[in-house]
């Protein structure tokens, strides 16, 4: 087994298949010794997986996955983390995608990966699942309306899925779409238009090779449930909340970066690059502070959502009050 | 009460319940969120659904409030009229709490924050705003105050409640990132009661 810090070496080249990145803590202790006998997935280890109320089908043969969170990083409960979403597909109302994310249909599913790569396709979710092995990931959530969760996630590596399609050097961004049916996804049927649909979001080549950007299809040890973008979203935790789409059914690698849906309603107020960053303001809710759901006092934003040695060299000479 | 009750209803009575039935109907939101405070049904954001729903009902009592002369012109129902103080001091009322739930509760108190906030979020520039123009409003609102200020120097200054519903409401629109249904609702109703201000009184 490999054990690797994610470098900015690690994850430039596309070529690079970082197979088995496994970011936890307790790798990094383990250090050597893991090498050796991968003794990381130990019957200890899995009993440290964290288990929800059943509502959904529990997903077997996960391993854990990174989870470096503070001491004040307590999981947010799940009944918050599915009962608090934006998912404007369903509504505006942070319980609209609760109320009305029943009557997504998540099977049949595919998702079509075109655009610049070498073996495009079109694939299906079952088969998504059963080729990426899954690990319980705990990322922190920083949304850019000033709240923050923290969520134990089952998922991948963005990157190890991406390479599997070959991209080509000429892929410099990686675009992403969320499904439209508007039968099911009834935000998608009002007449006031909310948003523009297909929800669109991008990342660049290198922040989507990045290991802790991480595609999930489970929520403590369980099928994703729908409101949280069931079967397949993104999480990008050291970004703003609205780039990590949800519902993914088209992947492309493009040369020009993409138009995201935030961006294109707002760009005053939302920019491509969305990093959580405390120094740079938006316009209407303050990034210096955050409150974490469950909690009464707002505690302070940290740079890059706390994942700054992770991947703050992927912004290096970058003036990020610029690319915001 | 049993033997007021017991009565015929007469006018008179109806005309001395009035205000005390409204009164108490207008705690009711009030009352209702300090049910939801008390049973845990706040949601998993309770502080944003405190400011929120206050800031709810603050601009609708505000748009009650401006309905009452158009309503009293349009249907001859005079009794209306004797609510119009009371209706626009619950606006004011909810306009502060909602208020002070974003200094107490949202921002915990730190004036420091509160102020940056004021000067630098446009939105919460204009409820603000709002807020200081209803502020000389409600409290010139007494018999006394209409005496001292005279009757045309009170009017002029009441007509300040306009452009605080405006406000209000694009307050509100601000606010909203997108989906701009709710406060869309708001401003037709507020633009149709400001559109019957400027028809003859006589029709």
């Amino acid at each position: 087994m490999l054990i690797r810090l994610a470098k900015r070496s690690d994850v430039k080249s596309s070529e690079i298949t970082p197979k088995a990145l496994y970011l936890n803590r307790r790798s990094l202790i383990a250090g050597a010794g893991a090498i050796a006998g991968a003794t990381v997935f130990g019957c200890d280890s899995k009993a440290e997986l964290n288990k929800g109320p059943g509502k959904t089908t529990k997903l077997e043969n996960v391993k854990e996955g990174y989870r470096k969170v503070g001491e004040k990083d307590a999981l947010t409960a799940y009944e918050a983390v599915t009962g608090y979403n934006n998912f404007y597909e369903f509504g505006t109302d942070k319980g609209d995608p609760a109320q009305e994310a029943h009557r997504l249909k998540t099977r049949p599913w595919t998702v079509k990966v075109d655009g610049l790569c070498n073996k495009p396709g079109t694939v299906d979710i079952d088969d998504i699942l059963k080729s990426n092995p899954l690990e319980e990931r705990i990322l922190r959530h920083r949304c850019v309306e000033g709240w923050s969760m923290v969520m134990p996630w089952v998922g991948f590596s963005l990157g190890d899925f991406l390479n599997s399609f070959e991209p080509q050097g000429s892929a410099k961004f990686v675009q992403f779409e969320t499904l439209v049916r508007p039968e099911e996804m009834i935000a998608q049927k009002s007449r006031f238009e909310i948003l523009p649909w297909p929800y669109v979001e991008g990342l660049r080549m290198d922040e989507a090779m990045n290991p802790l950007a991480t595609l999930v299809v489970g929520l403590y040890g369980e099928v994703l449930p729908n409101q949280n973008g069931a079967p397949l979203r993104l999480e990008v935790p050291w970004k703003y909340g609205f780039k990590s789409i949800k519902s993914i059914v088209r992947v492309s690698f493009v040369e020009k970066e993409p138009r995201n849906t935030w961006k294109a309603m707002q760009s005053s107020e939302y920019g491509f690059y969305a990093n959580v960053n405390p120094n740079v303001d938006h316009p209407r809710w303050s990034q210096a502070t955050e409150r974490r759901i469950g909690d009464v006092a707002r505690r302070k934003t940290l740079m890059f959502n706390g994942y700054e040695e992770e991947v703050a060299s992927l912004y290096a000479g970058m003036d990020l009050k610029k690319y915001y | 009460m049993t033997d007021l009750a017991a009565q015929p209803p007469s006018r008179n009575l109806q005309k001395r319940a009035l205000k005390p039935v409204v009164f108490v109907l207008c705690l009711l939101p009030l009352a209702w969120l300090g049910f939801r405070a008390a049973t845990n049904d706040l949601g998993f954001n309770p502080i944003e659904t405190i400011v929120r729903d206050l800031g709810d009902w603050a601009l609708r009592f505000l748009i009650i409030g401006l309905a009452v002369t158009p309503v009293r012109r349009f249907t001859g129902l005079n009794a209306v009229g004797r609510l119009r103080r009371m209706l626009g001091l619950f606006a004011f009322f909810y306009v502060t709490l909602h208020l002070v739930a974003f200094i107490g509760l949202d921002q915990q108190f730190d004036f420091a924050a509160v102020w940056r906030e004021i000067l630098k979020r446009k939105f919460i520039t204009i409820g603000m705003l709002a807020f200081v123009i209803l502020l000389p409003l409600a409290i010139t609102s007494t018999d006394g105050m209409v005496r001292r200020l005279g009757g045309r120097a009170w009017r002029r200054l009441h007509r300040g409640v306009y452009l605080a519903g405006v406000l209000g409401v694009i307050h509100y629109f601000m606010m909203v990132k997108a989906g701009l249904q709710q406060p869309t609702i708001y401003a037709v109703i507020l633009a149709a009661l400001l559109l019957a201000r400027l028809m003859p009184a006589k029709a």
